[in-house]
This record gives structure tokens, sequence and C-alpha cells, in this order.
């Protein structure tokens, strides 16, 4: 039987996972692959991330494509910081034609935050205005109202932060987004499910699907770094107590404990998880295991 | 150096319809001031005008603080503040009017040639169609360090900008703005927003 796409799921009201891979600083992209292929049973789509953190590597669309190659289904990952408008109509069009059918729209971080902090910022458009482009291609015209030879289709998709204070105009941001054609979300890494829960009470009334974030803890300095620095994170000191209490070699073990925590929290609150290894990519079988999906 | 222009009067019009006191700047000499346009466009209201103030040079915070603390009856009372100037001036006021509406009245154009005569905390990227009026007076283009144009990225910690922490996120503070004149939810409504960068273009 074939395998239902992430749009035709999420449709219809199951529950979904998705993973994310982070192209290479370089070439060497079939490691990352072989990753992927090794959990595609168990993932219904992989974000590919755009330069994710404004460091210069491997493009998003090229390693879309291969995994389509692959039999495996990619969210095209497409932020405004490096492209300006032509450019990103251009790269939607040539996602289409490749066979993405899943667009995350994002602003994308600053180039100052990267490894080429002296790069031109664009942010010609942002994540609202460049879901109505989409919006646009998918009705058959560009941006400017010129006709287009053959339109594409996209499921677009969009992030939203539920730590984000305040949350309000986070909120005010998300129903531009939805506005101008979001049909999904997926979060920032959430910790804290009796605020996730309330954020999903406030989201409710969009009726547009979330993906809870999961983001695998590595150490307790990790969680203690992305408190002070990473923008609505915040994990709960009981969370950094057991990653410190836990020996070097039980780390990956709490840690996965803690994730399938989260996500047998989230699967009555929202519609799907979105679990971002950040380099342990092999836990994931794992944490899926521990937490019964 | 710079020129302003009258907004379109459909931009601005909607204002006039409450009672309105108005500025004009008639400060950079230098600068093209579109005055006879503007003072046709004022009379044409004048049913609906508070009060009009000619002054100088508005972008001077403690002279238009004073100016509007010796006015403060007939501004403060009024429900919108329009401001003819450059997008300087037009920050200054809605920074020391914070609980009132006050929005710009012309579009801030690029010109060659020296900028500036002092050192502010408002400025003004004379980017050609000034957003004030839906930002509660703080300008996203020069406030916000990607340009935003609909509400801010996720990057914002404890109110500072991701760019550096020392500087707070340009979008928060017009959040809480507009709060103040509980206009929030025009974030919402506003069109989305496309930057228009042929107004910048040299000789256009
Ligand atoms: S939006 Fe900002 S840059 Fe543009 S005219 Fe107004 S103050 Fe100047
Ligand atoms: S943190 Fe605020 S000011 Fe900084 S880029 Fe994002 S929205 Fe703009």
């Amino acid at each position: 039987m074939e395998k239902q796409s992430f749009s035709e799921k999420l449709k219809e009201g199951k529950f979904v996972i998705t993973s994310e891979i982070g192209p290479p600083k370089g070439t060497n992209i079939e490691p990352h692959l072989k990753e992927a292929e090794h959990i595609k049973d168990r993932i219904d789509a992989f974000n590919v991330t755009d330069l994710q953190s404004s460091v210069m590597r491997l493009g998003s669309l090229a390693t879309c494509k291969l995994l389509i190659e692959r039999g495996l289904e990619p969210v095209f990952q497409i932020t405004c910081r490096d492209k300006n408008r032509l450019a990103l109509q251009s790269d939607l069009l040539s996602a289409y034609v490749l066979g993405v059918k899943n667009v995350l729209c994002l602003t994308g971080d600053h180039t100052t935050l990267g490894d080429h902090p002296d790069a031109k910022p664009v942010f010609d458009l942002d994540s609202v205005s460049l879901l109505q482009v989409a919006t646009d291609l998918m009705n058959g015209k560009d941006m400017k109202g010129n006709e287009l030879d053959g339109k594409p289709e996209f499921f677009p998709g969009a992030v939203v932060s539920p730590g984000y204070e305040p949350l309000e105009l986070q909120l005010i941001k998300m129903e531009k987004k939805i506005e101008a054609g979001a049909r999904f979300f997926q979060t920032q890494a959430v910790y804290d499910l009796k605020s996730f829960e309330k954020f999903m009470k406030m989201v409710e009334k969009y009726r547009v699907p979330i993906l809870g974030g999961i983001v695998l803890l590595k150490s307790a300095g990790m969680a203690k770094y992305m408190n002070e620095k990473v923008a609505g994170v915040s994990v709960p000191d009981r969370y950094i107590n057991m990653m410190a209490q836990a020996k070097k070699e039980e780390r990956a073990k709490v840690s996965v404990q803690i994730a399938a925590e989260l996500i047998k929290g989230m699967k009555g609150l929202c519609q799907g998880i979105h679990i971002m290894p950040l380099g342990w990519e092999k836990y994931v079988p794992l944490v899926l295991e521990a937490a019964e999906l | 150096m710079l020129i302003t222009k009258p907004k379109d009067s459909r931009e601005i019009e909607s204002y006039f319809e409450k009672r309105v006191f108005v500025f004009k700047c008639y400060g950079c000499r230098e600068v093209y001031f579109p005055e006879q346009e503007i003072n046709k466009f004022v009379e044409e209201r004048a049913k609906s005008i508070s009060g009009i103030a000619e002054v100088d040079y508005l972008c001077n915070e403690s002279f238009s603080k004073i100016y509007i603390e010796k006015n403060a009856h007939v501004i403060r009372n009024s429900d919108v503040i329009v401001v003819f100037s450059c997008g300087v001036g037009s920050q200054v006021i809605s920074k020391l009017m914070e609980n009132n509406i006050v929005v710009p009245g012309c579009d801030t154009c690029y010109l060659n040639g020296f900028q500036g005569l002092t050192v502010l905390d408002c400025d003004c990227n004379q980017c050609g169609e000034c957003y004030l009026n839906y930002t509660g007076g703080i300008c996203p283009i020069t406030s916000c360090a990607k340009n935003l144009l609909n509400g801010p990225c996720g990057g914002a910690k404890n109110n500072k900008c991701e760019v550096n922490p020392e500087v707070d996120c340009g979008w928060i503070a017009i959040y809480e703005r507009l709060m103040k004149i509980n206009k929030e939810k025009i974030l919402v409504e506003n069109k989305i927003f496309v930057r228009n960068f042929e107004k910048i273009i040299k000789g256009k």
C-alpha cells in the first residue's frame, strides 16, 4: 500500500510525525540521507533546513530532491534571509517541478548570527508575505499579478513559538500567517506541557493543525544555554536536574526519556510532533518507541 | 537630504472624521516641504481641525516636549494628531504622546546629499511610503534589524533583538505602543505589506 502523504494524514486528523535534516557544510550528504532512510517508515516527512542558523551549507532544495528520489517526503524550508522576491518565487516554482509539495515559509535568522556575519541581509519579503506569494503562485499568478504558464500546488506551512513573550503578539503574527495561506504549523521546542496546553487552547479557534516541537536535550549545559539565549525556549529545572544527575553514558537515555514524556503529554493536545534531533538522529527511533508511537 | 510628499489622501482621510490636531514642520529649509498642497488639504478639512502648530525642527525632542506641554489642553484632547514632517518628526511626536493616536501626513523620500543635523534615537530611512500610521509611530524599518513589515520574527528574547541583546526589539515596542491606544488589533487588520524599492531608486 502506498504510504499516505503528510498533508493527507493531517487532513484525516491522524497524528503525524516529522523530523529534520540539516544539510552538511560541504557535499557529504550521503550519511544524512542514510540516517533518514533508516527511520523513514516511522516519519511522515522530513524538514530540510535552509542554511540553518545562517551558516553556509548545502542547499535545502537539492537535499529535498535527493530525499524524494529515495522515496522520502520532504518539507522544504525556505527563508527570506538570502534571496529577494524574484529568487524566492523562482525557487518555489523550481521546488514544485522537482516534486516538492510541503513548503515551510520562514523569515530566517539574521545573517549576523551565522558564519558569514558580513553578508548582506536580504529580508526583501518576510514569512507572511512569502506565504502570500506561495498562495498567489498556486492561484496561477506571480506577486505582481502576472499570469503563470502552469501553476504549482503546495501545502504551505509556517512556524509559531508558543513560549514567545508577549504571546499575544506571536498570535497576531500567527493569524497573519493563516490569512496568507499557512495550512499547518510547527512549533519551537516545547518543554513545558502546562503552558503548551494553554497555548493550544488559545489557538484552537484557528483550526489549523499544530505539530509540537521536540528538541533532544544533550546535557544540562545545553538546556541552560537555551534558557539564556534561545528565543521562546525555557527548560524547567526538573529536566535540567535530570540531565545534570545523569552519568555521561546515561545522558542519552535520560534525554530520550524526557522527550518521550513530552510527546506522550502532547498526544492529546496537538495534531503531531516535529522532532529536531540536532545530530542525535540515531536516538529518534528510541524516542518514538518510548513514546509508544 | 530628503523630500516629503503628502500621503495619498485616501490613506489619511479617515482620520479627519474626528478632531484632528495638525503639526507642520518647517525645520530643514533645504528640504522640500510641500507646503501649499498640505495647506490646501488641511483647509478643506477645517471643520475637523482643533488646532494647527507650525514649528521648526519637530525632531528636537526637548523643544517639541515644551511645545506640547504648553498647548496640552488642545493637543491632548484631540482624537488624532497628524504630523506633516519627515519620518523623524512624526516619530518624535508619537514618542512624546504615547497615549494619543499620532500619524504621519507625509511620505519621506530619499534625496542625494548630506543627511541630518543631529544625533537622535529616532531614525528614518526615507523609504518613500511611511508606515508609521500602521505601527504606532515607531518605524519598522529602522527599529527592526530585518526591516520587517508584518510583525516580529521569533528571535526576540527578554524583549531584546536577536541581532543585539543590547537593543530593544522594535516590534515589541510597536506592539506595546499600540496597546497604549488600544489599537494592537490593527496589526491583524493591516493588509500584508511588501516594500516598494522602486521608491528609493535614485532618479525615480
Ligand atoms: S516608515 Fe520609517 S523609513 Fe519609511 S518614511 Fe516612515 S519613518 Fe521613514
Ligand atoms: S528581534 Fe525584533 S527587532 Fe530584531 S529582527 Fe526580530 S522583529 Fe526585528
